[in-house]
Parts: structure tokens; C-alpha cells; sequence
């Protein structure tokens, strides 16, 4: 990680997890020694509304309190979100962008305007958590995706951080929920396409 | 010592469950709710001795919590906002009864309009309540300083509100440096009350009609005690220090020892105000920040120390006085200021209410406004900064 | 001379028990209540509806009043069921 800062943001709507998924990666990032950050942004709470999170990362301790405005990578949950949130709004010019569907990077690139020096990642997260998890959940499946397309933490640890808190997370409700995300991370992982 | 990551809500439930209060007497509310939730299940695990009572108001809460206290109970609970104003008329007595009670409050605007996000009006409208108030700058801060406030309470038998902005730190993850269970129960050792009503050998009563012949004595007495109280915090935070390494005061002082302008702030926009002091300071300018960690009892000597030689002063309040003469925090800095020979020209930067992001740029501001006063021009004692004009 | 605000126990508590017992309530009444030990029967309704427990009673039976805590309310006259108690005038 070259910047001191590394600023992330989530778009998603209520009740997709873009909150559990800046927190899962917020805590596998702070068990290699990072600082870190995650907040969700609080308006109303509806099911289905437009919602976003953030993370914060750095290798000191992070003194700022703001909420992110440039950020360095969007993540962006839900591909009806586009057009109805400006979903690029302030990303970096050296930024990344990924986003949950199944146009192409390319496609993406085009209707979002974007500049040539911002780089594009798809996935079918929806597919995915489809065909592993069994319902449209497209918050993990993400963060393999997030992995991916920027090497930020190391996969394995990600895998392993996650499946520790999601065992906390469905005590009770048995292993099976949780390997099925975990499928869908790994999944994610090898489906999220760049550009050529 | 282990590192977590955790929000200032989790973090202050997890002070409170080292703590092992003998009771703890809440009503929820948001941004505060997981608080008293996270510690209710604490009390459900068995993870804690604690008698939990779950009350109808936050009136009935800290009622229950003197009635407790004065029993003899180690006793805390949490609030925020309109909770907070609802529990007013009885803090006064919680403090004038002299209780070591700590509450876990999180900053968020009082009502009306109708918000849930932060400002620091909900403590600024108990600020006299004779309540010690240690406003943290992030979850860490608020952790450490719940765990100091119950020491402190009982040493200087009043009690103490620890407070964190709602939102911004009562739901934001951050790492958490966390002490061990042992660790905590050795720092605060055992409890320690000023009497017990339960005590059937040494009766006595409490809450007696107090009329014009003692009354007066009685409050000089605990004014008093809010006197002695920066001693018994510096002493504790000294302790804190020595035994975990991370060291608090009153106040903070960050890049003042040449600075010629300075921002005075409280909670966590110090942390992004140290970002900005940082920028600015690469660009050449002569500036840095104080930050006001305790604000009752009133550092004003240490505030007086680490501001006379600066040229010129912006406070910024995250509370309107409204019909003031500025936010509450400008108006005793300046006053505080007022007999010094020199000192510096001191302006009012109400922000931030209701939840407005503050962002460098709007610190940069600040500065930028004190530093063209005084180079002349003409600004307003009073300034409202990042509201739509 | 009264304590001064460092002698004073904190918390405004009062340490005696049952110091009230000094403050004589009973300095001043228009009226004051007498017994006709004739036709008291020992009922204690007096002793029972007395706000400021002046009835005396020794061995179960009443014995009159304390008229240093008497206020002369004539509560006791009022519940008495024989007529025992009477209010009478102060005199000076």
C-alpha cells in the first residue's frame, strides 16, 4: 500500500450488507497490523434505499474524522445504483472502480464516463451469491472482488479473517452458511474481470 | 493487552463490562442504544454480576442509579441526547449528593428539529450540572476514559460523564488497544463510596430539606470538590499512563510551543483539526491546536498556559450559545483569557451541528479567517462556518 | 456558631440518627388537646392518626401528650370515639 491514506467507499442499498462488508474488511485489514476505519453513513433506514460505508487504511494511526470524499476505490453493490447515485463522485483519478454486474469493464467505462486513467473491475456478484449462497447477497462476494482487482491483504488471510467473524456472526445456524459465503468470496475472486 | 477492532459504542460497553458495575439502571437511545444492548447481553451471558435494570425513562434511570449509589453500589449507565436533557433535574442531585455515578454518553443534538446525528449540545445543556465531563477525541480515548472516570468518580466522589460523538465514533470501527479484565479491576480498584445507606450500624439520612442556614455551605462543598477534582484526573491519568502508555491531561497540546494561531476544540474533530495543523504547518504556517479533553471542572489554567502567546484564537463550538455571546466553549476561554497582560485576540466558530461534516477545509478556514484578522481585516467575533449562507 | 461548609459532612447527609427529636415542633398552637383520663379506653386511634407522634404511651396505655412536638392540629380530639380529648385555648 503506497498511499498514507487509503480511502474506500461502498455503495449498496439497505439490507445488502455494504455496512458488514466495510466492517469484515476493516478488521481482516487491522489483524496485519493496519489502522483502520469503518463507518457506515446513516440516513434513513429502509430496505432497498441507497446506502453507503467507508474504510479508512493506513499503516500509522488514522487521526481524521471527516467523511470520505475522494475516495481512492468505490465498490459498488447494486447495478440499478447507477444513474440513481453518482457513484463515481470524487473517486481519485488514479482510483478504482468495481461494480456488481454483468456488463463488462469496458461497457462500464462507457456509461459512466469515466477517465482512462481510472481502472474498471466487474463481477456477477449476484450470480455468484445466486449459485453459492442461494440468495442475491452480493456483499461478500464483493470482497473477493475487492482482493482481486487490488491485492490489497493477502486472500488467504482475508478468507480466513471472515470466516472467523461470520462463525461469531451465525452462531447457531450452522457451518454450512458459512462456507457457502466463503465459496462465493472465492468465486468472486476468480470471476472479477479487468480490462484487457 | 489485545488489539480489536470496535466502535466507541462496543468499546464502552466492553469499559463497562471490565468494570463490573454492581448495577446498572438504562434506557435506551440512539446513537447510544448498543451500549446499554451490547451490555444487556453482557448481563444475559453471565459475563457480569451486574443487577440490570431496565427502566421506563432516562429520568427513572439515573434516579435508580442514585438510589443505587447511595446504597453503597458501584453504579453506571449510558445516554445520549434527549435522554440526557430528560435525566437534567436529576444530575443535579447525583452530584450534589456527591455519587461516583459514570454514564457513557454519546453526543447528539438536542431536539428540535428532530436529529439523531452529533453536536455536543446535549452535554453543553448539563455543563453546570456539577458532573465531571471528559469528551474523547476517538473509540480508544473513550474506552481508556471510562475506565479512568469510575476511579476518578470514587476519589473525588462526584460523579462523571464520559462522551463520545454520536455517529462519528459511536459507529465508526477503529483498532482498540483493549486491557485485560485483571488489569482493569486492579486499576480501579475496590469500590469506594462516601456513605452507605444500607450500613444499619451508622444510620443516616439523605436528601434532607437544606434551607437558608446550610444550603449555601453544602454547595461550597461541592464546588469544593469539582476544585480538587483536576488533581484526583491528572493523578489517575498519570497512573493510566504509567501502567499502559497512553497519556492524557486535561488538555492536549498539539504544535503550539511557536504557534501564532490557534484552534481550541473538543471531541473528535481534534483528530481531523491535527491533520489540517499538519498540512498548513507544511505550507509554512505558524499554526496549532488545543484540544479540551476534561471541560468540567474547567482547565482554565492549563488553557491559559498554552494559549497567552498566541496572536489570535478560534474556538470552535459544536454547540450554539444561541442567545450567548458565542458557543459555551468560546465564552470561557475568552473569559478565562481576560486578566492575562498579553493575550491573544480570541474569535467564535459555531460548527458542525446536527451532524454537518467538518472537513480540513473547513478548519483551514478557521485558520485562514483568524490569520486575515490579524493582518487587519474585519471579521465577526461570532461566525457560523460550513452553513449555507 | 454553625459548621462551617469544611466541618459539614459531604453529600448533605446527616450522620445522628433520629435528630429531628431535637427540633421541638411544638412551640406554638392555638389550641391544646387534654385528656379525660376517665373516659379514655387505650383504643391508640390517637397514637395511630398523631402526624407528629405526640401522644405518649406507656405500658400500652395512653398517657397523655407531648406538647413539645404538639402542634394542636386536633386530630386526636377528632378520632377520638369516647370523647376523651378536648381542645382547649391556649392561653399566654
Amino acid at each position: 500500500m503506497e498511499k498514507e491514506i487509503l480511502e474506500i467507499r461502498w455503495h449498496g442499498r439497505g439490507g445488502q450488507g455494504a455496512k458488514t462488508a466495510a466492517l469484515l474488511f476493516g478488521e481482516a485489514a487491522l489483524e496485519t497490523g493496519m489502522y483502520i476505519q469503518a463507518f457506515p453513513e446513516y440516513g434513513p433506514e429502509r430496505t432497498g434505499a441507497p446506502v453507503s460505508s467507508y474504510n479508512r487504511l493506513s499503516k500509522k494511526p488514522i487521526r481524521i474524522h471527516s467523511g470520505i470524499e475522494t475516495p481512492d476505490i468505490v465498490l459498488v453493490l447494486d447495478p440499478t445504483l447507477i444513474g440513481k447515485v453518482d457513484v463515481t463522485a470524487g473517486l481519485k483519478d488514479d482510483g478504482v472502480i468495481i461494480v456488481n454486474t454483468t456488463k463488462s469493464p469496458s461497457e462500464v467505462r462507457k456509461m459512466l464516463g469515466l477517465k482512462d486513467s481510472i481502472k474498471v473491475y466487474t463481477v456477477d456478484a449476484y450470480g455468484i451469491a445466486l449459485a453459492t449462497i442461494g440468495r442475491a447477497i452480493p456483499n461478500t462476494p464483493m470482497l473477493g472482488s475487492l482482493i482481486k482487482a487490488t491485492g490489497i491483504l493477502n486472500f488467504d488471510h482475508l478468507l480466513e479473517s471472515v470466516r472467523k467473524k461470520l462463525e461469531v456472526k451465525f452462531r447457531g445456524k450452522g457451518a454450512d452458511i458459512v462456507d457457502k459465503n466463503i465459496q462465493a468470496i472465492k468465486k468472486a475472486y476468480e470471476e472479477t474481470k479487468g480490462e484487457e | 493487552m489485545k488489539v480489536v477492532a470496535k466502535t466507541a459504542n462496543e468499546a464502552m460497553a466492553e469499559a463497562m463490562r471490565q468494570i463490573n458495575p454492581d448495577v446498572v439502571a438504562a434506557y435506551p437511545i440512539t446513537p447510544a442504544t448498543e451500549i446499554v444492548q451490547i451490555f444487556s447481553s453482557f448481563v444475559h451471558d453471565g459475563l457480569v454480576d451486574t443487577e440490570f435494570i431496565a427502566v421506563e425513562s432516562e429520568h427513572s434511570a439515573m434516579s435508580a442509579c442514585i438510589g443505587a449509589a447511595a446504597a453503597g453500589a458501584r453504579v453506571m449507565t449510558s445516554t445520549s441526547s434527549q435522554g440526557l436533557a430528560l435525566m437534567d433535574e436529576v444530575l443535579y442531585i447525583a452530584a450534589a449528593l456527591r455519587l461516583p455515578i459514570v454514564i457513557c454518553e454519546i453526543n447528539r443534538a438536542l431536539s428540535a428539529p428532530i436529529n439523531i446525528h452529533c453536536d455536543h449540545s446535549d452535554t453543553m445543556n448539563v455543563r453546570d450540572s456539577g458532573w465531571i465531563q471528559i469528551y474523547a477525541e476517538d473509540s480508544q480515548e473513550a474506552y481508556d476514559s471510562v475506565i479512568q472516570a469510575m476511579k476518578i468518580a470514587e476519589e473525588a466522589f462526584l460523579p462523571a460523564m464520559v462522551t463520545a460523538d454520536g455517529f462519528i465514533l459511536s459507529h465508526a470501527m477503529q483498532r482498540i488497544d483493549m486491557l485485560e479484565d485483571e488489569e482493569v479491576q486492579a486499576f480501579i480498584g475496590e469500590h469506594k463510596s462516601p456513605y452507605n445507606l444500607l450500613d444499619i450500624y451508622n444510620p443516616i439520612t439523605i436528601g434532607p430539606l437544606d434551607l437558608q442556614d446550610y444550603f449555601f455551605e453544602h454547595k461550597r462543598q461541592e464546588a469544593d470538590a469539582m476544585m480538587k477534582a483536576p488533581e484526583v484526573i491528572k493523578k489517575v491519568a498519570d497512573e493510566f499512563g504509567q501502567k499502559f502508555g497512553r497519556k492524557y491531561g486535561l488538555v492536549e497540546e498539539y504544535r503550539l510551543d511557536d504557534a501564532e494561531y490557534a484552534i481550541v476544540v473538543i471531541g473528535s474533530t481534534a483528530g481531523t483539526a491535527k491533520d489540517t495543523v499538519d498540512m498548513m504547518r507544511d505550507k509554512g504556517h505558524k499554526v496549532g491546536l488545543l484540544r479540551i479533553r476534561v471541560f468540567r471542572p474547567f482547565p482554565a489554567e492549563e488553557i491559559v498556559k498554552a494559549l497567552k502567546n498566541v496572536r489570535v484564537v478560534g474556538v470552535m463550538d459544536r454547540a450554539d450559545g444561541v442567545n450567548a455571546y458565542g458557543g459555551p466553549v468560546f465564552m470561557e476561554v475568552r473569559a478565562a483569557l481576560y486578566e492575562e497582560e498579553k493575550k491573544p485576540d480570541v474569535y467564535s466558530f459555531v460548527y458542525g451541528l446536527g451532524g454537518r461534516d467538518v472537513k480540513p477545509v473547513d478548519i483551514e478556514r478557521v485558520f485562514q479567517m483568524i490569520m486575515d484578522a490579524d493582518k487587519g481585516k474585519k471579521i465577526d467575533r461570532l461566525n457560523y462556518i460550513g452553513v449555507r449562507e | 456558631m454553625k459548621e462551617t461548609w469544611k466541618e459539614l459532612p459531604i453529600g448533605a447527609i446527616i450522620k445522628e440518627p433520629g435528630s429531628s427529636k431535637r427540633f421541638e415542633t411544638g412551640d406554638w398552637r392555638t389550641e391544646r388537646p387534654v385528656l379525660d383520663p376517665e373516659k379514655c379506653i387505650h383504643c391508640m386511634f390517637c397514637w395511630i392518626y398523631c402526624p407528629d407522634s405526640s401522644i405518649k404511651v406507656e405500658n400500652g396505655k395512653m398517657e397523655g401528650f407531648l406538647y413539645e412536638y404538639c402542634k394542636g392540629c386536633g386530630i386526636c380530639a377528632d378520632v377520638c370515639p369516647t370523647k376523651a380529648i378536648t381542645m382547649v385555648r391556649e392561653e399566654v
